[in-house]
């Protein structure tokens, strides 16, 4: 028996940006998933603590505020120190190539640009993350 | 590089003849606002409505202004050319102000940074990572000072993009004059300082709505008397679009709010001829070529009725709606980003062909970084073809006559007018706000047209039609990491200099006069005079107004 995934959806920082984040949460929302969105004006430690709550097989960051490589590590290593290091982060938004390629290496599993099709997105949480967590039971 | 077909349904047999319904190369034909546009429009459609040309539209520069607010229109003088630019420190930007200016740019529009647009000096903890990223980081006059260094406050316009700290960045504006000694009355330019649409679209409030809105009638309040050729506010869809609303929503909450502030004015007792000559608009112009068009001659005529029948306007500035318009941020992708210059082109050439006042063309790059100096000339450029080498700007309103564009522009019209009562039922707009009913419907028009994406109905060059395997992206504008922490350390050292005692006065007189209800802007004057930082000011706001937070709609 397969339970609904549970995703939240967050916006660090002092971008204001969030269509995307709103379009991304209703796709996940459509797909029978479980969504929890932060709205505005989210410190890292406020996301960490509403991931560890509400207790989410994901994290998606979309940032496009241009200062992702310091909220998202910060991200990150708050969930690690909060003993959920094992929740995994994706993030969208305006990333460079180059960003992408270090936040990845800092532990973020995918990175999606402008662009990206909320299809594939929803794909790619069912594959990555509905396997894992049916996986643990 | 290979050409694939991506989405489903655009495969090589979509493409060949047609096969839909009656030989129809697609099922229906949409605007962006979904509407349904028909194969042609006859003379007889128009009739039936009743089209009347002196009534509907008038001469260009005659009531209702359908046709334009000039009877010359650009005949006479160019729109202005003005891109939107800020990143990094003061001085980064100031060089930009000055490359745009050499290269023939006739306006000057200012981006700030996040932290600035939201009330918070650069050394505020939730400032950090952020400071010069999105724009230019400003905190105190001293920043002022170098931002519009060699630049002649009493011969360039200059355009704020801010609206929550409106008052404190106008004030630092206003102090940087007097310094310099300009009088007031000979300062030309613009602080956005639309509120309303910050709660449903920008989202940079930092007050709750009542006291913002209290603050931006003090704004229209002095400056009428003071700074009598500054636009106070400008009525803004552009924000509104960008969120995902559709042409017609935008045309229809904007001009919602635009007679929200003439309401306020009115209500604080201010004479509406002499505030509301100083209201000007801000459109976004996104691609479907004749919707914005028709979008835009609707505005002017809708607001010129309004203004003239419900408010009893009797000066004919008053009547006028004058804009600034941009090409639509969201129609840039980061995929093919040349491509991006043709459609700038196109939206350019609609916000001509519909009379703006000012124009910004955004920079190829856009959907990637801030522009590269190389890419933003390129955008004037674009600008500087349409002014001078198609001769669109010889004729004034040349589409007017046009069976379709009469038509769509009444069918424009008529939808917010569908939407201005719609408005009413719920309340109002800041009643609206509260129940969520724009968050809602521009959230809900953002999804929609994600799935006309997805489902291939809304072709994107690039994106999801005649998408490249393979990409090499551009070079990118980068903001040096060190911009923060040299932002910082300049904060610190204006602060270690300026007189503590005056700062500390101005701002406890600021604090006094809005718990006491008194116009701020003297006072706002005053402590940026001394050096008082943006923050500062915000805090001493916040102690008495609070802040606003939005409950999330998705």
């Amino acid at each position: 028996m397969t339970r609904p995934l549970r995703v939240l959806v967050a916006k660090p920082g002092l971008d204001r940006h969030d269509r995307g984040a709103k379009v991304i949460a209703r796709a996940l929302r459509d797909a029978g998933m479980e969504v929890i969105y932060t709205g505005l004006h989210q410190t890292p430690a406020e996301i960490v603590a509403a991931a560890v709550q509400e207790d989410v097989d994901l994290v998606g960051l979309s940032i496009l505020s241009g200062a992702h490589m310091t909220l998202v590590p910060r991200v990150i290593q708050g969930l690690r120190e909060a003993g959920a290091g094992d929740i995994p982060v994706v993030v969208g938004g305006i990333i460079p190539p180059e960003d992408a390629e270090e936040l990845k290496k800092a532990g973020v599993l995918e990175v999606f640009g402008p662009g990206s099709s909320t299809e594939a997105i929803v794909d790619f949480v069912r594959r990555e993350i509905g396997g894992r967590v049916n996986a643990l039971g | 590089m290979a050409i694939r077909q991506q989405a489903p349904g655009q495969g090589p047999q979509a493409e060949s003849r047609p096969e839909a319904e009656g030989g129809l190369r697609k099922p229906r034909f949409l605007t962006r606002s979904e509407m349904e546009v028909p194969a042609f429009v006859r003379p007889e459609q128009l009739a039936e409505e009743g089209f009347d040309y002196e009534r509907d539209l008038g001469d260009p520069g005659e009531y209702p202004f359908t046709r334009g607010i000039h009877p010359t229109m650009y005949r006479g003088r160019l729109w202005t050319m003005r891109e939107f630019a800020g990143f990094g420190d003061a001085a980064a930007t100031n060089r930009r102000f000055h490359y745009l200016l050499e290269q023939g740019q006739t306006g000057l529009s200012v981006a700030f940074d996040f932290p600035t647009l939201l009330g918070y000096d650069s050394d505020a903890p939730v400032a950090e990572g952020e400071v010069g990223r999105m724009g230019v980081a400003v905190d105190t006059l001293a920043d002022m000072e170098r931002l519009f260094e060699g630049i002649p406050l009493d011969r360039v316009s200059t355009s704020m993009t801010i609206n929550g700290p409106a008052m404190i960045l106008f004030a630092m504006y206003l102090a940087l004059a007097r310094k310099r000694g300009i009088p007031f009355d000979r300062l030309n330019g613009t602080i956005q300082n639309d509120i309303l649409k910050e709660y449903t679209a920008q989202k940079t409030y930092i007050f709750p709505i009542r006291p913002s809105l209290k603050i931006i009638t003090d704004i229209m309040a002095y400056a009428s008397e003071e700074v009598p050729r500054w636009n106070t506010i400008s009525i803004s869809g552009y924000h509104i679009r960008e969120a995902g609303a559709t042409a017609v929503q935008e045309l229809a909450f904007t001009l919602a709010d635009g007679f929200t502030y003439v309401e306020e004015g009115i209500k604080a007792g201010l004479d509406v001829d002499r505030f509301a000559p100083r209201l000007s608009f801000f459109w976004d112009i996104h691609l479907n070529f004749f919707e914005e068009i028709a979008k835009i001659r609707a505005a002017r005529r809708i607001w010129a009725r309004e203004m003239r029948e419900r408010f009893g306007a009797r000066n004919p500035r008053s009547w006028t709606m004058r804009f600034h318009s941009q090409t639509a941020g969201v129609s840039l992708t980061a995929q093919q980003p040349e491509v991006n210059i043709v459609r700038t082109a196109f939206e350019a050439l609609a916000a001509v062909l519909a009379g703006t006042q000012s124009l910004h063309t955004n920079s190829f790059d856009e959907a990637l970084a801030l522009p590269t100096e190389e890419a933003v000339r390129l955008a004037l450029r674009t600008q500087q073809v349409i002014a001078e080498e198609i001769g669109v700007a010889d004729t004034v309103d040349p589409l007017a006559g046009s069976y379709y564009v009469e038509w769509l522009t009444n069918r424009m019209e008529r939808a917010a007018y569908d939407y201005f009562r719609r408005i009413e039922a719920v309340g109002g707009v800041v009643a609206g706000i509260e129940k969520g009913f724009f968050q809602r419907e521009i959230a809900d028009a953002a999804y929609r047209q994600q799935l006309r994406l997805q489902s291939g109905e809304e072709v994107v060059v690039g994106v999801n039609k005649y998408v490249l395997e393979e990409e090499q992206p551009p070079r990118i504008l980068r903001i040096d990491p060190a911009v923060e922490r040299e932002q910082v350390e300049r904060l610190r050292r204006v602060r270690a200099e300026r007189d503590p005692r005056a700062v500390a006065e101005a701002l406890e007189r600021l604090e006094r006069t809005a718990r006491e209800g008194g116009n701020l802007m003297p006072a706002l004057v005053e402590a940026a005079s001394v050096y008082a930082s943006e923050g500062e000011m915000a805090d001493a706001l916040r102690s008495v107004y609070g802040v606003y937070r939005e409950e999330p709609v998705f």
